[in-house]
């Protein structure tokens, strides 16, 4: 219905709660891990979404719950307006074609005992059913179009290096045409000179195919690098988002601001705001009452332990959920 | 303060090619060679690496993966077995060739006078043993102390790395400390004999941004407090910049450029540090794409007779493929192993 609209991909106050279970035979769940925990974000067709946050988080879960890997304990995605936790089985085919993922460790995400071509024709085969000769053309296609040669179909991935095993899980993600790629940490397990190469070589073909990205990744300066927009989070929820650009410049939230006076600039002269947080992220099992960062923040009063803190306005793009205006 | 007596035992000091600087050289790594005798051939890990490093200084040895930096490393400390050997070149720890100490000399000099932190506190420390006694241990052998004196001993360094009441922590196992807590742990048990070296192998990278930031920190107040040389293997220039006073890059199996730190940002003169300095996305401004090196890094088994890097060079000519090109020094503090510069 909502076609025509500019979102392509929308998550709505998602969460997902593992359940702790104790007990030997018949486990009792004695506690509620909160991975994600009321998340809300929507992207841009042809535009790129950054998620950052440190390990536990809840980004990769984020991940999962889109390519619907784990269910979530309630709230809704919506892709082109349509809620697809409601969609029928053959639609739902329809969906896992047009969202497809590359993970960060090219080692792990390649079956070592299968041929290139059949790694990548793989979602080809499972999701449509076409002539073998047809598939073998398409391999061939997508592997010139991450740039590698298309004769390397017959060889298996341990004949490749680390950078080039990426470039195959790329082209595998490409294989069944699909309008939205989630990149979890592309390029975090890759050497520095490779890396360039990787986020030059992802940005060309979302240019070429006008895909939409979700990336997640630790590293600030690749999430700056790629991402229009950009979204914090902080043990299972977004604490700011917007526009990238925005965020970087004006950084509202007390943990964003720590974030990026911890990333370290590749310039000695770069004035280094020493801002380093004190602390460790809070488990998601416990987390604090209130505002979840409040016994981290320096500008911690009263108010952040009782009442947790709601997104709101600050800029025309740029959502902040603290109670304070600590704006920079 | 038993370390410093340890020094002075050893004798006098061999005349060193560096004695002469104004501030004590402590290791003198002199053209390192050391090679695996593989099945498909012989892969030249370390080929020719040779860097002074001094008290109180710290050292960034920076390249990507498999370009030797590692296995320089284990190579100082006397820790590569078959079929890797050390072929040539020699280490001297005040002045003494480590290489030629044996098996017996060198278990009392690792640990205690160069000591190392390794990439992942989950793998270097002993899940079935508690943190205490892992630190204790390393405490227990070179000090020779036992007891009450130990289990200060070991309350003391751990409060050293900031590791909050020491006392009750003793008692945890690995498993129950987060990351950074852990890296901590490992780096009381190497700082726990007040080495003169710190072999730092990307003590962060299993880290988090924050937690990062604060072990970096801690690192360096540690430093200042008990005058150790530190050499840092990374190959993130945000950290190099943060830490080193002096930078080596190195690319297959050899020191391309050292410099200061801030002359090789400044002044790259290698092609492969400048491209690889630009090849980093910036947090400041918006590019649209990034500088790229083509190509992967080379295979170490067959490596091409001129400069390894010449294959993804850009500023590449006939001469660099036939020689190898010597080291250059371009001024005191800068070095740089390239045809352009010669």
């Amino acid at each position: 219905m909502l076609s025509t609209s500019n979102i392509l991909l929308e998550a709505k106050n998602l969460r997902k709660h593992f359940p702790i279970t104790k007990g030997f035979i018949r486990g009792r769940v004695a506690g509620w891990i909160r991975a994600v925990d009321g998340v809300s974000f929507s992207v841009n067709r042809g535009e790129t979404f950054g998620l950052v946050g440190e390990s536990g988080c809840g980004k990769t879960t984020t991940a999962k719950l889109i390519l619907l890997l784990e269910e979530p304990t309630s709230g809704s995605i919506l892709f082109g307006g349509e809620d697809i936790l409601a969609l029928s089985e053959t639609r739902l085919k329809e969906y896992s074609k047009s969202v497809q993922a590359v993970f960060q460790d090219p080692y792990g995400s390649l079956d070592p005992r299968m041929k290139v071509a059949n790694i990548i024709s793989e979602p080809l085969v499972v999701s449509q059913a076409l002539p073998r000769k047809a598939v073998i053309e398409r391999v061939k296609q997508v592997l010139l179009e991450v740039g590698l040669e298309p004769k390397s179909i017959n060889r298996f991935p341990h004949q490749f290096s680390g950078g080039q095993r990426q470039w195959i899980a790329v082209a595998r993600a490409l294989a069944s045409e699909p309008k939205v790629i989630i990149l979890d940490e592309p390029v975090s397990a890759l050497d520095v000179s490779i890396r360039a190469q990787l986020m030059n070589l992802l940005k060309a073909i979302q240019e070429r195919l006008g895909l939409t990205y979700l990336l997640i990744a630790h590293d600030l300066a690749v999430v700056k690098h790629m991402s229009n927009c950009m979204g914090v989070m902080y043990v299972g929820r977004l604490v700011e988002h917007g526009d990238a650009d925005e965020i970087y410049q004006h950084p509202c939230h007390p943990y964003t601001v720590g974030l990026l006076s911890a990333a370290l600039p590749a310039n000695p002269d770069a004035p280094s705001a020493e801002i380093i947080l004190s602390g460790e992220v809070p488990s998601p099992i416990n987390p604090p009452p209130g505002c979840r960062f409040h016994p981290r923040c320096s500008h911690a009063k009263g108010i952040c332990s009782e009442k947790e803190p709601v997104l709101r306005k600050v800029a025309a793009n740029h959502f902040v959920a603290c109670h304070f205006d600590l704006g920079g | 303060m038993v370390k410093q007596e340890n020094s002075e035992r050893l004798g006098p000091i061999e005349p060193s090619p560096s004695s002469s600087s104004t501030e004590r050289t402590v290791l003198n790594v002199n053209d390192l060679r050391t090679y695996f005798f593989t099945r498909e051939g012989v892969v030249k890990a370390v080929d020719g690496v040779s860097f002074l490093l001094r008290k109180d200084e710290t050292i960034g040895l920076v390249g990507e993966s498999g370009c030797g930096k590692t296995v320089t490393c284990l190579s100082i400390l006397g820790l590569i077995s078959r079929p890797g050997r050390i072929v040539g070149g020699n280490v001297l720890l005040d002045g003494k060739d480590l290489l030629k100490k044996s098996e017996r000399e060198m278990a009392h000099i690792r640990g205690r006078r160069i000591t190392m932190i390794l990439q992942d506190p989950m793998t270097s420390l002993n899940p079935v043993f508690t943190i205490g006694n892992q630190v204790a241990e390393a405490i227990g052998i070179h000090q020779r102390v036992r007891g009450r004196r130990l289990w200060e001993k070991t309350v003391e360094i751990l409060g050293l790395v900031r590791i909050p009441s020491p006392e009750m922590r003793l008692g945890d196992y690995p498993h129950q400390m987060s990351g950074g807590m852990r890296q901590r742990v490992v780096g009381a048990a190497a700082l726990s004999c007040r080495p003169e070296v710190l072999i730092a192998d990307e003590p962060t990278t299993s880290l988090d941004v924050t937690i990062q930031a604060q072990y970096l920190n801690l690192l360096k107040e540690v430093q200042n407090q008990l005058h150790v040389a530190m050499i840092f293997v990374t190959h993130d220039f945000g950290i190099v910049a943060k830490m080193c006073d002096r930078v080596a890059v190195m690319y297959a199996g050899k020191i391309v450029e050292s410099a200061r730190m801030r002359e090789l940002f400044h002044n790259p003169l290698h092609p492969y540090t400048a491209a690889l300095l630009k090849s980093l996305p910036k947090l400041e401004g918006r590019q649209e794409w990034l500088t790229t090196i083509e190509g992967q890094p080379p295979s170490l088994l067959n490596l091409p007779p001129g400069c390894s890097f010449a294959p993804r060079c850009r500023q590449v000519d006939d001469h660099c493929l036939e020689e190898y090109p010597p080291s250059v020094i371009v001024s005191e503090t800068h070095t740089v192993s390239c045809w352009r510069a010669v």
